[in-house]
């Protein structure tokens, strides 16, 4: 039975459980007696009894079923041609498997051809067993609910239990896949870490995963030059731009704007914040960095990159300027309008007031939002991959070409090389610097953010 | 000391947008006396208020008609310095409104923006002198560096005065002062506008009618907009003109 019939069927199974457990729930019902629950509230217990163990078990199901499905295969008398286990019998496995569900037509290897019927049969077996097994649970836990009901049974309270646990497994699944990346994430550094001593890759120089020796692999995987490029490009040159724009458009907007100008102003600011990075992307490559060389040339800076630090760290830095103006704009507008009458009643002007007042008072807001806002800038991939170069060199210098870390994830990744070598981890290597560093700013500037809101609270 | 009066209002009319907020005000205040506001809820004490120093300046919808004088010189002439202004107009709000910094800062942000002190020593002598004036010289002399918000709301409030006296105001205007402040602390608040009187014209606005009683020399009653009746604090009291004003203070209603 397929997947589909067997939906349907359990579905049907519910409608029959909530129609019958309605109508005997509307049976309690006599002269002026109150229950608690409603007669549908008694269907739906029952519909839901009858729906939730099958889908449980199919959860389960698809999770260990692979695992059962290959050790039935592995009894078949040709398994004993496999090689030992690695990739080559994994490869060999899965191809028999694809050949057996008929999605694959022809084989490489004599051993598949021979388990792919193995493979059919144990599916097939294993499929009805499920099927038979998610039918007997509909069947079991709708009339286990209904023998339940009667009238005082309180099936509305148990609902909402029901509701509640569904939206807590919700919001859980957000939580667990996070761990679960996290945890990959950690897995793979590990391995990577086993190779490369961690001293070399954390305090190393030389990043050069193109050529890697085998006896030293650490040798060409210092990531400091990694490090310094997205510190330079994302917290450097990137807030230089962001910054000062943020904070004064911020300022215009809450202090001086008159509200007609800030209705319209305000949704353009946040709408900018929607635009894809792609899109600045290829404005810092083809518009902004091209720019910047000329500019650079003409000042006498012959050698000047076309992938300069320069151009991706503006362009990026025009991307957040929204985050950073809306984060300023709320901390500013959280400031006591006391506080501004107060300074204006003392004869300062508006923009004293701005400076000497508010600012102070709206501070550890604007920092919390600036550490945010870095945090997103070192994550950036798209501008980085578009206008920064992939080349790893320590420079402070604005106009030649630096890397970054996330760039230099892509560039490791869509290479040809194995996935277990060095050059492949060293990719989870840093995605975990990465996130690491990013969690501990998020982290500071979240509880820089609250205290300070608690602060006028 | 002349006897011309320090500000003289004619016929103020203030509105909110559309909204008619007072009608023809004529008042006048005088050097060396406290008049008190006093009034029902909404019946533009405040307003009238904030127009003495151009407060209202600050609220986009509103509108100030009339002719409103300091020293004879019209505060709302073009040529007038709305910073010059409010600096010889000084305010103290119904909350304690103290800035996020320290109580020395508090004090030397007036005398610094209107370059009244130059230099720490000259900024000493006048933290040291307004906050002896507000009478919490010698509850805060040894935290002069910690935050104002960490003050009480009394002794807050009484920092809102020192740092209004710091910049040598002649006119300070009052809206309900002790409104969020407990007993001791209004006595303590009232006992200082005493004191203070005679040096500044002192305006102030309050709900509590023994409190205008005590601590002012002439009342002025509004009462939906209008200024129903102005004189001696001791007359307003004890032998209203107007049946209104015998009405509210009497707490017939208000
Ligand atoms: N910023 C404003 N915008 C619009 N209307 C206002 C504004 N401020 C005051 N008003 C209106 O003007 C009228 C007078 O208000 P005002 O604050 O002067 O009263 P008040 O006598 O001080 O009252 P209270 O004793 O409650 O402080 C009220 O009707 C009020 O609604
Ligand atoms: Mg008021």
């Amino acid at each position: 039975m397929s997947a589909i019939t067997l939906s349907l069927v359990v579905a049907g199974l519910a409608l029959i459980g909530w129609l019958t457990a309605r109508t005997r729930a509307a049976g309690f019902r006599t002269g002026a007696q109150r229950f608690s629950s409603l007669p549908t509230h008694h269907g739906w217990y029952v519909a839901l009894w009858t729906v939730i163990p099958p889908l449980v078990f199919l959860v389960i199901w698809a999770a260990v079923s692979p695992a059962m499905v290959t050790d039935a295969v592995l009894t078949n008398p040709a398994a004993t041609q496999l090689p030992p286990p690695g990739f080559d019998r994994a490869s060999i496995l899965s191809e028999a498997r694809e050949l057996g569900a008929g999605r694959a037509f022809g084989a490489f290897n004599e051993t598949s051809r021979l388990l792919a019927p193995a493979y059919a049969a144990a599916q097939s077996r294993y499929d009805w067993i499920a099927t038979a097994l998610a039918l007997l649970l509909a069947f079991a836990g709708g009339a286990y609910a209904f023998t339940r009901i009667r009238p005082g049974f309180a099936a509305r309270t148990r609902i909402e239990r029901i509701v509640m646990g569904a939206l807590l497994a919700a919001s859980l699944i957000a939580i667990l896949t996070t761990i679960g990346i996290v945890a990959s994430l950690v897995y793979e550094a590990a391995r990577f870490f086993s190779v490369v001593p961690i001293t070399d890759f954390l305090f190393g120089t030389h990043w050069s995963p193109q050529v890697i020796d085998p006896r030293d692999p650490g040798a060409s995987l210092g990531a400091v030059p990694l490090f310094w490029g997205t510190f330079f490009i994302g917290a450097v040159i990137a807030m230089a731009v962001a910054i000062p724009f943020g904070l004064m458009s911020a300022i215009y907007l809450t202090q001086y704007a008159a509200p007609r100008t800030r209705r319209w102003m305000k949704p353009i600011l946040e709408v900018l914040a929607g635009v894809p990075t792609v899109v600045y992307g290829y404005f810092a490559a083809l518009t902004v960095a091209p720019a910047v060389r000329d500019f650079a040339v003409s000042i006498g800076i012959s050698w000047a990159s076309s992938e300069s630090a320069l151009a991706a760290g503006a362009v990026m830095g025009v991307m957040i300027i929204p985050f950073v103006s809306s984060m300023a704009d709320d901390s500013l507008a959280a400031v006591p309008s006391a506080m501004r009458d107060g300074s204006l009643a003392m004869g300062a002007t508006s923009s004293e007031t701005i400076r000497k007042v508010l600012l102070p008072a709206a501070l550890p807001g604007v920092v919390g939002g600036v550490l945010l806002a870095i945090s997103r800038a070192i994550g950036e991939t798209m501008i980085v991959v578009m206008a920064a170069s992939g080349v790893a060199t320590l420079t402070a210098n604005p106009f030649a070409s630096t890397t970054t870390v996330t760039r230099q994830i892509v560039d490791l990744l869509t290479g040809e090389a194995e996935f277990d070598s060095p050059k492949t981890l060293a990719a989870f290597a840093l995605g975990l610097t990465l996130f690491v560093v990013t969690l501990l700013l998020n982290i500071v500037a979240l509880r820089v953010v609250k205290r300070y809101r608690e602060a006028y609270e | 000391m002349s006897n011309e009066p320090k500000m003289t209002a004619r016929h103020v009319n203030v509105s909110y947008g559309p909204k008619q907020a007072l009608h023809d005000v004529s008042i006048d205040i005088e050097q060396d006396k406290v008049v008190a506001f006093i009034g029902p809820s909404g019946c533009g004490k405040s307003t009238f208020l904030r127009t003495l120093n151009r407060m209202n300046d600050t609220v986009a919808s509103a509108r100030v008609d009339g002719d409103i004088r300091l020293d004879g010189q019209d505060i709302y002439a073009p040529e007038m310095d709305v910073v010059q202004l409010r600096a010889r107009v000084g305010m103290v709000f119904q909350k304690p409104n103290p800035f996020p910094k320290s109580i020395f800062e508090n004090i030397a942000y007036g005398p610094r923006i209107h370059g009244l002190a130059t230099g720490k020593a000259d900024l000493d002598v006048v933290v040291e002198r307004s906050l002896t004036r507000a009478g919490l010289w010698n509850e805060v002399k040894d935290r002069l560096t910690d935050s104002g918000t960490a003050l009480s709301g009394g002794q807050q409030q009484r920092l809102c005065i020192a740092r209004a006296i710091a910049v040598d105001p002649e006119v300070i205007l009052m809206d309900e002062p002790c409104s969020a402040l407990d007993p001791i602390a209004t006595a303590k608040i009232e006992e200082l506008i005493h004191e203070l009187r005679g040096r500044y014209a002192i305006a102030i606005v309050t709900h509590n009618m023994q409190q205008a009683a005590r601590v002012s020399q002439k009342t002025a009653f509004f009462h939906l907009g209008t200024l129903v009746e102005y004189g001696a604090t001791s007359d307003i009291f004890t032998n209203p003109v107007q049946e209104r004003t015998k009405d509210y203070i009497t707490g017939r209603y208000g």
